[in-house]
């Protein structure tokens, strides 16, 4: 496992014609951790689904490792080396957690016991492995975010797409996930982009971060950069009352 | 033996005694059950044999099917023709029958899945094939339209155009429904059953993983479609008589999903369990209606007795068997 470029040029998307994404372009260099923020409704869920094939983008090119993957089916992206997370979480509820984790581990591992081992181990690693024959069903919240992640890290990305996982978490909790992500780059050179509303985690984690506001990107740069982006504070914290 | 390891891995030692007996029990049991033991339990297999091929499609892919009379009025349909106009034997024909089964599912499926129809659109999708392969028999002479296709009856044995006594009827459908069983298990213990569970739970995030939804879900039309083609042939030689307005009747579809909701969704033992239960108490309220003369009262206590089982054990009866006496696969 080791991590790949991703490149975004002038990707748009609209729905009837509302337009969600327009003209966003970065890069996230291999074996980088960059963010991906904004205020609610600017469209960075929509620019995951573009990256992750769930969505074809109307305008503009997705690249990974200089292939292109926009235009893709999700199934075929994860096939180039794309793991994501669902937002709103999407465990495979019936299944136990070692299943749930097994399936993604399948993608790869196509012997149903090698999948089940590696899946065990993923688990280890995100201290899941006590509850590995529960019902998905019966997880807490925080559990399921740390599920999406191990089933996403099965499937052996290159770059892996991390959408809200922080949400929900006790402080303690998110300092433990910024440990295994930051120790899983280290390791392995995976290249994350996180979109994350917590800053804890966004400043600990991303060397570069995204700012993108109705659809469009707004600011990019270091996190020191953007906490002192007018813009970005504008977008936040509402534009200063003129005095 | 890696095969057989892999499909007993994780099973009680006590479920494969079990298991071992029944098979035991069921290939002697003729010489045990008369006449009207064994016409019993010729339907408790083939209601267990297409309760899992249905099962296959449902319970394993989430598919919601109610159009599986389609694909048995088919198998059955083609082997008895081939049969009735040119002599061919069933064992040739039903290469012929289940082939034509296999390419409605396709049909169907692409149909479906390939415009994401889901849940019960799919199903009345399933329904309306099977409804218009109906009519169109209805009106097809080559298999008799409307007034039907009738094999000579004929108890002489010939097993090589299955022509014989119940015992040889017995013998097939036990083969199907425990060749079936194998077969189920050793789907759901590879990587393409593992990849229906996914499907069934949440296919966007299935799709998200790498699973190629659309291809798992045809591959599960097709096994299924085939399988029940299979049934849909025995089912026709056994009775010697095929009418569109049974062979595709809404009622069989309904009929084949019952062992399986009964018995447990999704599970290996469910349909066949689901078919004993429910074989079971159809005889038993048959009995009854003769008993007190009133004609009708089976369908009202055979619905009263679908209705506890579903509303007291909504999961089917098998995981409760299992959970009570510890049949359950241990988590590995």
């Amino acid at each position: 496992m080791s991590g790949a470029r991703l490149e975004l040029d002038g990707i748009g998307k609209s729905f009837r014609g509302l337009r969600a994404v327009h003209d966003v372009s970065f890069d996230v260099p291999a074996g980088a951790i960059n963010a991906l923020i904004g205020p609610n409704g600017a469209g960075k869920t929509t620019i995951f689904n573009m990256i992750a094939g769930v969505y074809r983008p109307d305008a503009g090119s997705v690249q990974l490792d200089g292939r292109q993957i926009s235009g893709l089916r999700p199934d075929l992206v994860c096939d180039a080396g794309v793991g994501r997370t669902f937002q709103i979480v999407k465990p495979f509820k019936g299944l136990s957690v070692l299943e749930n984790v097994t399936v993604g581990a399948l993608h790869r591992r196509p012997a149903l016991p090698d999948a089940r081992a590696y899946a065990a181990d993923i688990l280890m690693q995100l201290g899941l492995h006590d509850r590995r024959h529960q019902a998905a069903e019966s997880l807490t919240l925080p559990d399921r975010k740390r599920l999406e992640v191990a089933r996403a890290l099965a499937t052996e990305p290159k770059l892996l797409l991390l959408d809200e996982v922080m949400a929900g978490l006790r402080p303690t909790e998110i300092d433990v996930m910024v440990t295994f992500l930051q120790e899983l780059n280290m390791r392995t050179g995976l290249t994350i982009l996180l979109i994350e509303h917590v800053m804890r985690a966004v400043m600990a984690l991303a060397s570069n971060i995204v700012v993108v506001s109705y659809g469009e990107k707004i600011a990019e740069g270091t996190p020191a950069e953007i906490a002192r982006h007018q813009a970005v504070l504008d977008v936040y914290l509402g534009e200063a009352e003129p005095a | 033996m890696t095969f057989l390891t892999r499909l007993t891995g994780g099973v009680p030692a006590r479920s494969l005694w079990c298991l071992g007996g029944l098979l035991m029990l069921l290939l002697v049991a003729p010489a045990l059950l008369g006449k009207y033991g064994l016409s019993v339990l010729i339907l408790v297999l083939y209601f267990a044999f297409v309760g899992q091929a249905w099962n296959i499609m449902m319970g394993f892919a989430g598919q919601l099917s109610l159009g599986h009379a389609l694909y048995a009025g088919v198998g059955g349909y083609i082997a008895a023709g081939l049969f009735f106009h040119y002599g061919i034997g069933p064992w040739a024909g039903v290469f012929v029958a289940v082939a034509a089964a296999v390419a409605a599912g396709s049909i169907v499926g692409y149909l479906g899945f390939r415009f994401s129809l889901a849940g019960v659109y799919f199903a009345l999708l399933t329904i309306a094939f099977s409804e218009f392969t109906r009519i169109a028999f209805d009106h097809w002479g080559w298999v008799g339209g409307s007034g039907g296709l009738f094999l000579k009856v004929d108890s002489t044995s010939d097993i090589l155009n299955l022509r014989g006594g119940p015992l040889l009827f017995y013998y097939v459908i036990l083969a199907l429904a425990a060749g079936t069983f194998i077969l189920c298990r050793a789907l759901l213990e590879s990587r393409l059953g593992r990849y229906w569970l996914a499907i069934r739970e949440d296919p966007e995030a299935a799709q998200a993983v790498g699973v190629p939804v659309l291809r798992c879900k045809m591959i599960a039309i097709m096994i299924s479609a085939g399988l029940t083609a299979l049934a849909g042939v025995w089912n026709a030689f056994y009775y010697n008589n095929l009418f569109p307005e049974t062979a595709f009747a809404m009622g069989r579809s309904i009929e084949f999903t019952l062992a399986p909701i009964i018995g447990g969704l999704g599970t290996l033992f469910g349909p066949i369990v689901g078919a004993v239960v429910l074989t079971g108490l159809g005889e038993i309220f048959t009995d009854l209606s003769e008993v007190f003369h009133i004609s009708g009262l089976k369908q009202i206590f055979y619905g009263l007795a679908l209705l506890v089982i579903v509303m007291y054990r909504p999961a089917g009866v098998w995981p409760w068997i299992a959970d009570r006496f510890g049949f359950g696969e241990k988590q590995k």
